[in-house]
């Protein structure tokens, strides 16, 4: 075969029915944006109430049974709310378009990383080989959204929030992607569902086992991703008021809202995805419980999901209760955590995951 | 230096923290210049929240400036009524009833409780622990129950009367308070486990905000942020008032000079506290709790009541020369009384003509000295440090703009 550029072939053909296959991907995405969306307000509502149970108080619970239509409220109230732009200062270069499309960008960025996500083996919108890279370039990207906020915004609260958050970004993505080597070693895969069937050959199928340092690493470093106590710092509400989204009002505010809270959940599903074996049960409880493999699939199916949920939100909850527990760290202090501890850490694990993996 | 690297060089950003800030704990502006996170410059401003407390209560008798003082520093309103009644008393030569003296006390120190638990939920709070801010409201609010229990009102009480305290408490109150003081040690303890060994909360404090002894002294700080620097100088013990001579305290003392040897030595005062609070009930004696010779609200304009044979008062760094005869004219005396309020030495200075009015009144306010401190303790740290400081010396903007 001699390959000749002008006889070039696809890499994979079109399906006849190109249009039933984009119509599918199309309500997949609808339903995977709908889905989200729906979480990250019950997200709100769930944080609320568990925070608020902690520290000896209900809670909201006025509007609806259990204050379950409070988020729904909050949603109606930022919806209605006036959308301020400031003006830019006299010979000020900055565009205000710049300051309308910041929000745009983090949320485009971490909703789009649920692309790749699969919610149980035959849900997914993108079943891409490289997912996991995919994840943390996007979350880069939403780095520039938060830049550009602070920048656009004219105030120096607001600067100074973009200028913490830029720089606690970067320095912890490099832990972050750093704690998920081993994942990769072991799985031999960036996709998730290699990921997560190669979790099932063990007995527990959770990495989190021979990979409690790399997810010590990787939940520190989530944390610090999604701007989450003890690393809050851009938004430390007692030092720069909000942060870089200080000058934001209504719905462009609940735009950088629902980014982080998505940024929250797409971080806890890979965190799941990665290190808590995804949607499957352990092994062993198959072999304790025989009757589990004779269940039909449509019913195995919807226990995948709800193990997956499950999983996610126990996820959360760590979120939630990190950030009832601990006080904030300093701005010098987080960039030290990230680069002395961290990163190392990060690296000993790839070093001990290379080492058994050759010599076992 | 070209144009164009002139035009690179970097300088320094100023932003403007507070008046309308979460964390400067009221009205306070700063105006910090800042290299990167750095502070290089920090310069407090106040005034925002002047209420001419002071010339105020020239225009008013004695007795109706009280309503005044509540409204100082308004976390802890019980201390300052104490503080000035103690004052005018010493200044017009009112006795005091011996179970008066200990009501003050013991209301004094639960308002010491009550201010430590405000200042340690927002000084928490700043550095981002919230749950402490919750729990130790929750005590606060048990707290207030008393006062409303005492005088029926909860903030701005007015309890306290020249002369005495103006109703008596009643076993129900003792009681409560008994309950209470026997329960706040262990909710101590709650807030030490949730802080006092949490890294994030040492690395935040421990040799953050460092002020010498000899520094402390020269800035004229008093109260913990003093004693945090290790001086034992607290005005309970150096020139008692109210019950204080009669009970046995000790004084927390720190050694490092740091913000987390201030939170300790509050902490610790908590405890102080609750010991002297539980010495006063067993040892309250009976009897009356306002001198019937106490002046009223009508002593007006006219001649200041003068007890006839009394020596006067000792304290009195100023003590008033007793003629025989008053000569045409006013007479004027002046004195300076420091009573220990939570947040440090609370002293009222009076100028007095003989009548019925302060000549002049000057509230000397711990909260307004301590602002002063706040460039020294911040030029050269960071702007988390910045909050850190604002809360380890406890102002409350009320008193310190009067």
């Amino acid at each position: 075969m001699n390959p000749s550029p002008y006889n070039f072939t696809w890499p994979f053909s079109p399906p006849d029915n190109i249009v039933l296959v984009i119509a599918i991907i199309l309500g997949k995405i609808l339903v995977m944006v709908a889905a989200a969306m729906l979480h990250v307000a019950y997200c709100t509502w769930f944080e609320r109430k568990i925070i608020g149970h902690m520290q000896v108080r209900i809670g909201p619970n006025r509007v609806g049974p259990f204050g379950l239509l409070q988020p729904i409220a909050d949603g109606i109230k930022l919806f209605f709310k006036e959308d301020v732009i400031p003006r830019p200062g006299v010979g000020s270069t900055k565009f205000r378009i710049v300051f309308k499309v910041a929000p745009l960008l983090v949320l485009f960025a971490t909703l789009s990383s649920l692309a790749v996500v699969p919610v149980f083996e035959a849900f997914y919108i993108a079943n891409i080989n490289i997912g996991l890279l995919y994840i943390l370039a996007l979350s880069a990207v939403s780095t520039y959204g938060i830049i550009m906020a602070g920048w656009a915004s004219d105030s120096k609260y607001a600067f100074l929030g973009s200028l913490r958050s830029s720089a606690q970004l970067i320095s912890y993505e490099v832990a972050m992607g750093l704690s998920l080597v081993g994942v990769m070693m072991l799985a031999g895969s960036l996709n998730f569902i290699d990921i997560v069937k190669a979790q099932q050959t063990s007995w527990h199928g959770m990495y989190l086992i021979p990979q409690f340092l790399g997810y010590f690493v990787f939940m520190v470093s989530a944390l610090a991703e999604t701007n989450r106590a003890p690393f809050d710092l851009p938004e430390a509400e007692s030092e720069l008021v909000a942060g870089y989204f200080v000058e934001y009002s209504g719905m462009r505010f609940a735009l950088f809202f629902l980014g982080e809270y998505i940024a929250m959940i797409v971080m806890s599903c890979v965190a799941v995805l990665c290190f808590w074996g995804g949607w499957g049960l352990p092994p062993v409880l198959y072999k304790v419980v025989p009757a589990l493999n004779d269940l039909p699939q449509s019913v195995k199916t919807f226990i995948e999901a709800v193990v997956f949920l499950c999983k996610v939100y126990s996820h959360l909850f760590l979120y939630y209760w990190i950030r009832a527990t601990l006080p904030r760290y300093r701005y010098d202090q987080l960039m030290r955590i990230g680069w002395t501890v961290l990163i190392p850490l990060a690296l000993v694990n790839i070093v001990i995951t290379a080492l058994v993996k050759y010599f076992f | 230096m070209s144009p164009h690297l002139r035009r690179l060089a970097t300088k320094e950003l100023t932003i403007n923290m507070g008046p309308q800030h979460p964390a400067t704990h009221g009205v306070l502006r700063l105006v910090l210049d800042l290299d990167g996170e750095k502070v290089i410059k920090c310069t407090p401003y106040v005034g925002y929240l002047h209420r001419g407390t002071e010339k105020l209560g020239e225009n008013r008798t004695y007795p109706m400036v009280l309503p005044l003082t509540d409204r100082l520093d308004y976390v802890s309103s019980m201390a300052n009524n104490i503080g000035y009644c103690v004052a005018v008393e010493r200044l017009l030569g009112v006795s005091v009833p011996e179970r008066a003296k200990f009501i003050r006390t013991i209301m004094a120190e639960l308002t010491r409780i009550a201010n430590h638990i405000v200042w340690l939920a927002t000084h928490a709070l700043d550095i981002g622990a919230m749950t402490v801010f919750l729990y130790s409201m929750r005590e606060r609010e048990k707290i207030l129950e008393l006062y409303e229990m005492a005088c029926g009102a909860r903030l701005t009480v007015t309890y306290p009367r020249i002369g005495g305290v103006r109703c008596d408490i009643n076993q129900e109150f003792i009681d409560a308070c008994t309950a209470f003081i026997n329960e706040f040690p262990s909710h101590v303890e709650e807030y030490e486990r949730l802080i006092d060994q949490n890294r994030i909360w040492l690395v935040r404090t421990k040799g953050i905000g460092v002020i010498s002894a000899e520094e402390a002294i020269n800035w004229g700080l008093t109260g913990p942020t003093l004693r945090g620097s290790g001086v034992p100088y607290d005005v309970r013990k150096c020139a008692p008032y109210d019950a204080y001579d009669q009970i046995d305290f000790d004084i927390p003392l720190g050694t490092n000079c740091d913000v987390y040897d201030r939170y300790r030595c509050r902490m610790e005062e908590f405890r102080q506290s609750v010991r002297i609070i539980r010495q006063c009930l067993e040892k309250l004696p009976g009897g009356l709790v306002l001198n019937p010779d106490a002046p009223g609200y009508d002593m007006a304009a006219g001649p200041r009541k003068k007890p006839a044979p009394p020596a006067p008062p000792p304290a009195a760094g100023a003590a008033p020369s007793e003629a025989p005869a008053a000569p045409a004219g006013p007479q004027f005396e002046d004195l300076y009384v420091a009573t220990e309020v939570p947040k440090g030495e609370l002293g009222f200075y009076f100028v007095s003509d003989g009548t019925g009015k302060p000549y002049r009144m000057h509230v000397r306010a711990p909260s307004f000295v301590h602002a002063s401190v706040l460039p020294r303790l911040c030029e050269g740290g960071l702007v988390a440090d910045v909050i850190a400081n604002i809360g380890t010396i406890d102002i409350v903007l009320g008193e310190c703009d009067r």
